[in-house]
């Protein structure tokens, strides 16, 4: 399957109230890669006609500069949730963020929905990309056919407080409890060439547990994660970006493998290690995440 | 847009606006009372994007307040578009 790629960095998700003028009209300041403006979680529930017709003014007045911007609807069970994509999906974000998905017949009457919403504008199908949530336990169960079921669907990602809730967890912040959906969700979205955000970090006071978990969240493989406090922002871009030694290594085993390439040597040693495809692939990873060129080596 | 009841859209945050409205009897006209921390600056542009926005929804007839706290034109024409549309019944998916 061929990787979907997409043009931003992905390593910070900020949500973004969706009632809230100061930071909606913000947002792209604070240095996140990307921005989630919320009609979901983030909005009472006496106020969710008022997000949405903020979010959607918003979209259409304030440039998000080199933000990638989302926007959160609400599940489509819900009242909100159909007149959410009504509003939101003919505006055309970067992407729209489905919460809860848990079935394949659930993606598939939604993807159904945006793509007629779509048509009645005359606009394209794929144009605006698909981030998928799971956050129930069910969820979890079905997210390799879930994430695979449209091209459109470029991100999947798991939300760590509702996913706790379903599994009935009394204390979810240490993350035991979610290890195992963390690391499905992780394959699945490998397996499906797509990006992976991991779930919120809740106590925005404490910055040094913040960045234990974004480090063992980038161990896993999670493309990034999502933030609620642009505080944590700076931490969580800091651990997602390579570090001058591993650019410097990154570079040494790339210029190598090209090197002994031309002499038709497939596998070699740098600095004493055994060097091959999958090393190369990482190295080249490493590059592409410090904005370095193949060409400017 | 026919309007029916007394609403109200927004909050009296910063870069945030209030905006109440009341319908009024046929004939009436438009009555806007505004309040702004930039009222010095920006009252004249926030009076036409209001009743620009009042033209788009055919209103004539209508009392609006406004106390604005910096608003930006997409956050004034939000709230009085959900002002309106909570005044005229027709805004779906709210409980309240």
């Amino acid at each position: 399957m061929e990787s979907k790629k997409n043009t931003f960095k992905r390593r910070t998700m900020l949500y973004i109230p969706g009632n809230n003028p100061a930071m909606l009209q913000q947002g792209s300041v604070y240095g996140a890669d990307g921005v989630l403006l919320d009609l979901e979680d983030a909005v009472a529930l006496n106020q969710k006609d008022s997000a949405r017709i903020l979010v959607s003014h918003m979209l259409k007045y304030i440039s998000y500069e080199a933000c990638e911007v989302t926007v959160r609807v609400n599940h489509i069970d819900t009242p909100f949730g159909l007149d959410d994509l009504k509003q939101i999906v003919p505006l055309q974000p970067d992407a729209i963020r489905l919460p809860k998905v848990e079935t394949l017949d659930e993606i598939s009457r939604i993807i159904k929905l945006v793509e007629e919403i779509e048509d009645e504008h005359n606009l394209p199908h794929d144009k605006m990309n698909i981030h998928v949530m799971i956050e129930t336990a069910l969820g979890v169960q079905n997210v390799y056919d879930i994430a695979k079921y449209s091209p459109r669907i470029d991100a999947i990602s798991i939300g760590g407080q509702d996913l706790a809730a379903d599994m009935q967890l009394v204390k979810a912040n240490d993350g035991v409890g979610i290890d195992y959906a963390r690391k499905q969700i992780v394959m699945a979205a490998k397996a499906c060439k797509i990006d992976v955000f991991d779930t919120v970090y809740v106590d925005v006071e404490n910055e040094e547990g913040l960045r234990e978990e974004a480090e063992y969240i980038k161990k896993l493989g999670f493309t990034g994660k999502a933030i609620i406090n642009p505080r944590q922002i700076e931490i969580v871009n800091e651990v997602f970006t390579p570090t001058e030694q591993e650019i410097r290594k990154a570079v040494k085993i790339v210029k190598a493998f090209e090197r002994n390439k031309k002499e038709g040597i497939g596998v070699f040693a740098v600095d004493g290690k055994m060097v091959d495809a999958p090393v190369v692939q990482r190295a080249l990873r490493v590059l592409e995440m410090a904005d370095i060129e193949l060409a400017d080596l | 847009m026919k309007l029916k009841i007394k609403a109200q859209a927004g909050s009296f945050e910063s870069s945030d606006v209030l905006i109440m409205v009341e319908p009024l009897a046929d004939g009436s006209g438009r009555r806007v009372e505004l309040e702004s921390i930039v009222m010095q600056q920006f009252g004249d542009d926030l009076l036409a994007q209001i009743n620009k926005d009042l033209d788009v929804f055919e209103i004539s007839d209508v009392r609006i307040i406004v106390n604005d706290k910096g608003a930006l034109p997409p956050t004034i024409s939000a709230r009085l578009e959900t002002a309106l549309k909570r005044s005229a019944g027709i805004q779906s998916g709210t409980l309240n």
